[in-house]
């Protein structure tokens, strides 16, 4: 039997396992919280849980989905701003592995199927990879509206106390000598 | 004796005893979380009050101090000052004692808190938050706790207790979601709001809540704008909204014998997008050629005192009832603005009513309907929303809400008006009338479910974003909901802490959504005396379809 179809085989409770893997990384005490299945009062379990069956459907279509990196976006801008070092946010794909591993290691065995095993475990490191670029963008994010909160803040206050002085829109540059004098001659130009 | 078939799988006696935890006692609602010493991070929580916030009010102990530092620097005697002010509490309120005491941990309330939710952390659960307090109570107000310590959930107060009150006490925005599922009604926003206290009388408050509390005191509003510049701000909102409509409004300030006085937060003149509905409410009133004065003292409708105690809420709330009878005014007319109508519609009638006697002030009358506003009877305060519903009810505004047809809406209701005063129906019914595309977001998330935007009660400062990400996420995730399902790119509320929080959280979740006040839609969808062509809206940008012929 194929690795793709042992795993389909498996599905459910390596997505669940894997599942368990993210949540596990909550305090113990909000972890059955987080597996209600209420997506609008437990959004940040309800997309983990959809992102993962998602993520592992779309990685079984062999084929680089461009449908994985909008996964791991859901996933990702939760983690970012929640109380997690980056190696803590995204570890969670290297999960996978293991519960594979666990699920399936002696039927990989069986099967003589370890190329395929050790070429799908590369495709989850590449996985990671991609995870951590988009922890790496959403915390982008926050650091770029926080200037522009800053910046937001002063600025009709600046306007209005005449501080700030923006050109209005159909403000028409001046030809080619600018405001300079007849007969004038612009420095860089001599 | 017939043998026991293996599948039933029968715990044997060993393995019985090796699931018993030989580790101390912990009868607490959560396994150690008693003994957890708190870790304050960074982007959780807002930097420490200046010293200099605390001369105007004489708040006590100003000094320069950071959570993040071991010592906080605190009054020898800090211990004792926090057990006596509880003391203190407990005989002055009755529903604080209350509180203290009916909470049977059932649960209810655990996953209904937005930081909860968007954190995972325990100590966000309601009823964990105020066991922090309770735990204390009991230990020294109660005989059980007394006796049995740990057993009966009592711990003593140590500096570990006081920093994590301090930490969590500012992780709450006072929203209220808990005590809608409260089957006691127990209000965990007053156990905050008490535990907020308590740290005051240590000098703890926080910079984003000390600030405005000073400045308010000093000059009106929490900005620390002077009169002269307030009316500035409003006199280039005049040349914009000339500019954009054509029709020169004139606002008048500090009018003596007005009939209604007008008092908005300050986030509406002086903070994106609130500026805009502050045009709108101005658009509005002149259209109406209503008989009302805007004041440059009574220049904010917020009051952070809310958040800091009892008295400073009184005393920055008293200059609205001064400034109604100073003016000679008839009654009061309020803005979009959240915990100002908790303070008004909760508060300010037994608060300061004493300031009104002798004015001139009675029920409020709309005097271009002819509503009473029974409601308002004993604030003399009515919300903007009920009075716009009003009108549009009886047919006073001239609307074309096609204006405002490249928005599909949605509606935040704010904490404070949705669950402080139940003002449901009005903002529907007017952005309804003023827009033609409008869609609710769940049930579970709007009226009085609603979820806070993460910001409320003093904590929407730079420093503290993550948390308000955490705390908005529920609020973002139901927006994203209607956005994808129905297209919706524009957030209505009104609330000025709202219009400040939530264009961040949009940013970050839901790009596509921008964040407006209803008065700005109001004002956008008027059909003005002498307008000019409509081309752009009160932003200044071109209105899809109608833009400008080159």
């Amino acid at each position: 039997m194929s690795l793709k179809n042992l795993l389909l085989q498996k599905r459910s409770p390596i997505v669940k396992k894997w599942c368990d893997v993210v949540l596990r990384t909550y305090p113990e005490q909000s972890q059955s919280f987080l597996k209600k299945k209420d997506p609008f009062g437990n959004p940040v379990g309800c997309t983990i849980a959809e992102a993962i069956e998602s993520i592992y459907d779309e990685l079984l279509q062999g084929t680089e989905s461009d449908n994985i990196p909008l996964f791991f976006d859901s996933i990702m801008r939760v983690r970012a701003i929640q109380d997690f070092s980056p190696s803590q946010a995204v570890g969670f794909v290297f999960g996978l592995k293991k519960v594979i591993r666990k699920e399936l290691g002696s039927e990989i065995l069986k099967e003589g199927i370890s190329e395929e095993w050790a070429a799908f475990e590369s495709r989850i490191d590449g996985l990671a990879l991609l995870c951590f670029d988009i922890y790496s963008k959403c915390r982008q994010k926050i650091f770029d509206i926080r200037v522009h909160q800053v910046k937001n803040q002063s600025h009709r206050l600046l306007k209005m106390a005449g501080l700030a002085y923006d050109l209005p829109e159909d403000y028409e540059s001046p030809g080619y000598e600018g405001d300079l004098k007849e007969g004038q001659v612009n420095k860089h130009e001599s | 004796m017939a043998k026991i078939p293996e599948s039933w799988n029968v715990p044997t006696p060993e393995g019985l005893t090796k699931e018993v935890d030989h580790g101390p006692l912990s009868l607490g609602l959560e396994k150690g979380w008693m003994r957890t010493p708190v870790e304050i991070k960074p982007g959780m929580h807002c930097y420490a009050a200046l010293p200099k916030r605390s001369v105007a009010l004489d708040m006590p102990y100003p000094r320069d101090w950071s959570a993040m530092d071991e010592d906080w620097k605190l009054p020898r005697n800090w211990r004792e000052i926090v057990l006596e002010g509880f003391k203190d509490r407990l005989d002055r309120f009755r529903t604080f004692k209350l509180f203290m005491d009916i909470c049977v941990r059932c649960g209810a309330c655990a996953d209904k808190c937005h930081y909860f939710i968007g954190s995972g952390d325990p100590k966000n659960m309601p009823v964990l938050r105020a066991e922090l307090l309770r735990s204390v109570y009991r230990k020294h107000f109660t005989t059980a706790g007394k006796l049995l310590g740990p057993i009966a959930g009592a711990r003593d107060l140590t500096l570990d207790v006081l920093k994590e009150w301090w930490y969590y006490l500012y992780q709450c925005s006072e929203c209220r979601r808990c005590s809608v599922f409260c089957p006691y009604g127990i209000d965990t926003a007053e156990i905050t709001i008490i535990g907020r206290e308590l740290t005051n009388l240590l000098g703890l408050n926080i910079d984003w809540i000390a600030a405005p509390i000073d400045f308010c005191y000093r000059t009106g509003n929490h900005m620390g704008i002077q009169p002269h510049a307030y009316v500035d701000m409003i006199d280039f909102f005049v040349d914009e909204i000339e500019n954009y409509t054509g029709v020169r409004v004139e606002p008048s300030f500090n009018r003596k014998g007005a009939e209604i006085l007008f008092i908005t937060p300050s986030g509406d003149v002086f903070g994106d997008p609130g500026t805009y509905t502050a045009m709108g409410y101005l658009v509005l009133f002149h259209e109406l050629g209503l008989d009302v004065t805007w004041s440059t003292y009574a220049s904010e409708g917020g009051n952070f005192g809310l958040f800091t105690s009892n008295e400073v809420m009184k005393r920055l709330n008293s200059k609205m009832y001064a400034e109604a009878k100073r003016l000679g005014v008839k009654w009061i007319l309020g803005g979009e603005c959240g915990h100002m109508w908790r303070v008004v519609n909760q508060y300010m009638g037994t608060m300061n009513l004493d300031i009104a006697e002798g004015s001139k002030m009675e029920e409020p009358v709309s005097p271009i309907t002819g509503t009473k506003f029974e409601n308002a009877k004993s604030t003399k305060m009515v919300h903007i929303t009920e009075f716009t519903a009003d009108l549009i009810r009886h047919n006073k505004l001239k609307l074309d809400p096609s204006r405002n047809d490249h928005l599909k809406v949605t509606f935040h209701d704010s904490c404070n008006p949705s669950r402080g005063m139940g003002l449901f129906e009005e903002p529907r019914y007017v952005i309804k009338n003023v827009c033609n595309h409008f869609y609710d977001m769940p049930a579970s998330c709007i009226r009085e479910q609603t979820y806070c935007c993460g910001g409320g009660s003093g904590l929407n400062a730079g420093e503290d974003m993550e948390l308000r990400m955490r705390g908005g996420l529920p609020r973002a995730n139901a927006v994203k909901y209607v956005h994808e399902k129905n297209g919706v790119n524009m957030l209505a509320c009104i609330c000025a802490i709202d219009r400040a929080v939530l264009p961040n959280l949009m940013e970050y979740f839901v790009p596509e959504c921008d964040v407006t006040g209803i008065h700005e839609m109001v004002a956008n969808a008027m059909i003005l005396e002498g307008e000019k062509e409509k081309t752009v809206n009160l932003r200044g940008e071109p209105l899809p379809g109608r833009e400008e012929s080159e």
